[in-house]
């Protein structure tokens, strides 16, 4: 593959033809923060946050979507680019609700980020604000569009990873929002709650309801683990805070990237509902009564034992489990064979 | 599947047969429509017009349960118009003969007046198929759940074969799994007929193996039971005593009145499961299993890829993991069993079966590995008989259309045809119960043509009854024409609309799958 050579910051970097100003900074390890880009969304360059300086160019170039040339001398963190993005951060604080105090993005934002990077405390320009309301009337995602920087990845990524176009900008100027056709709400469009607009959106503006609401993005410690309903078997991240499931968010799977549809990333509420069974249950007299584990497995042990003696092994039956795991699956047929001696064993595979 | 998931999105042409993909495996959905967005030609053959269907180049609403025949004209076409890959057909292949005898019948004008779907068609999409360069085939249950699924199975491989559309990236034959561990349930030997990997029970070296490494005399040497003839042999009184871990047949199996009279017949019955589900309700002894997020282990997805589960919370109360309960069991049975940890359980599984030989937790931290995967260096198998089958050439079944096993009548003169929501999964004990899913997709509903619909005086959001040779469930009606004339459509997700009292358990004859897809009802008005 041919390449090219370029110094970016006194250091001399060779990447692949086509690589961008960004990528190439990336692979050397050299930081330019970024809003609007994401390496799986087609590029924009619509924030500027990106912008660097190149010998030989007249203005300050946004680095994600400037490619790389041979020769090409670029500096990322000289005094004209950082003024430039000290101005852009300013002017998105202008219209920036501040609300960092209760917000769920807290800690996990890039606005808040940036702003204390390049220490711009407040807005330098005092304008009109957005008051827009919040957006809540369905379970799963909480838009809030006050906080919205208009980066357009959620627009991108309902479009290019969802394949939906639920989202999109409309009006224009200071007026411009991202919205759902005729600005209804998620709920009242084709949204399909896939929350993968969330997952992209570096502020606070697109939130998990659930999530967001029961914990700090510091308090989660994150657990990579397989979605437990359908056989694409996606990869996520449980976040758990004090011993409880509180939100499902997610990583790079292999599978899926960061994508998760709505079970996925909104169906892990049965983890710790109430109808959870918590003690082996005995039925006598026709009622359930709570019993040890070990009335339960002697029980258990007993009658299955009885039986094998008084009719023989294949009076006996196994029903495994498309949701337990190989290993468990495995137990239950070395159960079946080994223990009760029967192949009658079989799980829902047919259905 | 023979191929990765990955793979689809690279596809020319994608035949989607029975999978409302974009619904039930919404991330494969997206491979879909990242395949159509690059000019690829989607063809789904589905009696719905679905949400997958709405992307579709061609959408053929096949009369329900008369897939062999579209696919056999489609085989049919190509070899009329000499479309076969000779090649991969000469080198790769064995009983071409045979099949061209067959399906020589299954004219595009026959399967016309089969299937209702035109016989231009069919041509243009036997044609399209025949000549991408890469035609991959995507099928799920509306293919399987008919008395005919494994001939079903059989028919589309026949078509991969044809044009040489398998062994190769983007292509293959790729049944997609309702439930997270399908696969692996299968891989494991929770099968009848099987031990772990497919190795057959009535094969002495298998079971002496097993035998020794198990640490007992011998192992059972015919068969087992399926699903349903454990529950007919339990109505019969044959079968006294059931063990049943996280499963839910009252509610997924076809007949639930049926299947509730056989539990209730047996001595004993024992279920283990995170909530007391209707099947648990009617055990003596019921056992709390912790969830997947509260245990460790691996699940392996419907493109054969291992992946680890891994423990984010202790169990909730005394619940145990499923591994250790077994363990308890069968230790107070008189056989200790007993393991350290999940880990160690997988290295018994990599001894006892070749296709995980090479399958271990130390491996699975670095990424996921798809089987066969038989050593520990080797890399694992992401796309299938790459050069050749498993079994050396690859053999062409040839399959006959069999009509469903009940068709409307005058009694019952609407076909019942049952499936999935995209925000609801299996028996609903976990997508009822998790304060959000539920809330926004509440209630089922019946599916019914404003035909239909205005011939028996019923509106939209009517409660309705609706009732077949085995049950009755009542809904309200949504008057749609996503289902065409005849038929109706609903899932069985919710417990309210046990649709499943109304299936029938008629089974295919060699996979023993009941023909959910397809049953004969009649919808009527509530008083
Ligand atoms: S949740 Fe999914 S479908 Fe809805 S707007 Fe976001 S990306 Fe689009
Ligand atoms: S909602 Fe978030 S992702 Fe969408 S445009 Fe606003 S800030 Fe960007
Ligand atoms: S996130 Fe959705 S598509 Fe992915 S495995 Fe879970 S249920 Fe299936
Ligand atoms: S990140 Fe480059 S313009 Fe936004």
């Amino acid at each position: 593959m041919a390449e090219v050579t370029l110094t970016i910051d006194g250091k001399q970097v060779t990447v692949p033809v086509g690589t961008t100003v960004l990528e190439a900074a990336r692979q050397a390890g050299i930081f330019i923060p970024t809003l609007c880009h994401d390496p799986d969304l087609t590029p924009w360059g619509g924030c500027r946050l990106c912008v660097v300086e190149i010998e030989g160019m007249r203005n300050l170039p946004a680095s994600c979507v400037t490619t790389a040339t041979s020769g090409m001398v670029v500096h990322t963190a000289s005094p004209a680019v950082v003024e430039a993005r000290k101005t852009i951060i300013e002017l998105l604080l202008a219209n920036h609700p501040m609300d960092c105090l209760t917000c769920g993005k807290n800690g996990d934002c890039r606005l808040q980020d940036y702003a204390y990077m390049y220490g711009v405390r407040q807005a330098g320009f005092a304008g009109e604000r957005h008051s827009y309301p919040i957006e809540d009337d369905n379970p799963f995602i909480v838009r809030d569009l006050n906080k919205c920087i208009l980066c357009g990845k959620c627009v991108r990524a309902c479009a290019e990873i969802q394949g939906k176009n639920v989202v999109d900008f409309a009006y224009r100027g200071f007026n411009t929002r991202v919205t759902p056709a005729m600005d209804s709400t998620l709920a009242g469009s084709d949204c399909v709650f896939c929350g993968n607009c969330v997952a992209v959106c570096p502020v606070g503006a697109l939130q998990e309801k659930g999530l967001r609401s029961s914990a700090r993005t510091w308090e989660v410690k994150k657990v990579r683990t397989t979605c437990p309903y359908c056989g694409t078997g996606c990869t996520f991240d449980l976040n758990v805070k004090d011993g409880r499931v509180v939100g499902v968010t997610s990583c790079d799977g292999e599978v899926n990237g960061r994508a998760l549809c709505v079970k996925g990333r909104f169906g892990y509420g049965f983890i710790h509902h109430p109808d959870r069974l918590t003690r082996p249950l005995i039925k006598r007299n026709g009622i359930f009564e709570e019993a040890t584990w070990e009335e339960a497995i002697g029980l258990v042990a007993e009658r299955l034992g009885a039986i094998k003696k008084e009719y023989g092994s294949g009076a006996l039956g196994v029903l495994s489990s498309a949701r337990c795991t190989n290993e468990e699956n495995y137990l239950m047929s070395k159960f079946a064979r080994a223990v009760l001696g029967t192949n009658n064993i079989d799980h829902c595979a047919r259905l | 599947m023979t191929n990765p998931i990955g793979d689809i999105g690279g596809a020319d042409f994608i035949l989607a047969i029975g999978t409302n993909t974009t619904e039930s495996h919404p991330i494969i959905g997206l491979q879909v429509k990242k395949a159509v967005r690059n000019g690829a030609t989607l063809v789904v053959v589905d009696p719905r017009r679905t949400e997958v269907a709405g992307l579709a180049h061609y959408h053929l609403r096949l009369k329900s349960g008369t897939d062999i025949a579209l696919l056999n004209g489609l085989a049919n076409v190509i070899i009329s118009e000499d479309l076969v890959n000779k090649e991969f057909v000469d080198t790769r292949t064995e009983g071409f003969e045979a099949l061209k005898e067959t399906v020589a019948r299954y004219t595009p004008e026959y399967v016309e007046q089969i299937t209702g779907i035109s016989a231009d068609i069919i041509r243009e999409v036997a044609r399209g198929y025949a000549t991408a360069k890469n035609a991959t085939i995507l099928y799920t249950m509306g293919l399987t759940q008919h008395v005919c699924g494994t001939h079903n199975v059989f028919a589309v491989a026949n078509l991969a074969m044809l044009c040489g559309h398998i062994g190769k990236p983007h292509s293959g034959v790729n049944p997609l799994r309702g439930q997270n561990n399908v696969q692996g349930a299968c891989d494991m030997g929770a099968l009848p007929n099987v031990l772990t990997g497919y190795q057959s029970v009535t094969l002495e070296e298998v079971r002496s193996k097993f035998a020794e490494a198990w640490g007992v005399g011998e192992l059972p040497a015919t068969p087992g039971l399926t699903v349903g003839e454990m529950l007919e042999a339990a109505a019969r009184g044959e079968i006294k005593g059931m063990y049943i871990m996280g499963e839910n047949p009252v509610l997924s199996d076809p007949d639930a009145d049926h299947v509730i009279h056989a539990l209730e017949k047996l001595d004993f019955l024992v279920v283990q499961d995170i909530f007391l589900t209707e099947t648990a309700r009617l055990a003596d002894v019921v056992l709390p299993a912790a969830s997947f997020a509260e245990k460790d282990g691996t699940f392996t997805n419907t493109e054969r890829r291992v992946q680890r589960v891994r423990k984010a919370i202790e169990p909730v109360g005394e619940a145990k993991p499923d591994w250790q309960i077994i363990c308890l069991v069968a230790t107070a049975m008189g056989y200790p069993m007993q393991y350290g940890s999940p880990a160690e359980i997988m290295e018994e599984i990599a001894r006892l079966t070749p296709s995980y030989g090479g399958i271990s937790y130390q491996r699975l931290e670095n990424g996921s590995l798809v089987w066969p995967c038989p050593a520990p260096d080797h890399p694992g198998t992401p796309i299938l008989h790459a050069g050749k089958f498993a079994r050396g050439l690859g053999k062409f079944h040839p399959v006959e259309y069999v009509p469903p096993a009940e068709q409307p009548d005058e009694e019952y003169p609407l076909i019942l045809n049952t499936g999935r929501r995209h925000f609801h999964y299996h028996t609903g004990t976990m997508t009822l119960r998790t304060g959000a899913l539920e809330e926004y997709y509440g209630r089922e509903h019946l599916e019914i043509n404003p035909a239909d619909a205005r011939a028996l005086g019923i509106a939209d959001g009517e409660r309705v009854r609706v009732v077949s040779r085995r049950g009755q469930v009542e809904v309200t009606a949504r008057v749609v024409d996503t289902v065409p004339p005849g038929v109706v459509f609903t899932s069985f997700h919710f417990p309210d609309v046990a649709i499943n009292r109304l299936t029938n358990p008629a089974r295919d004859p060699v996979a023993r799958i009941p023909e959910l897809k397809v049953c004969a009802v009649r919808v009527e008005k509530i008083a």
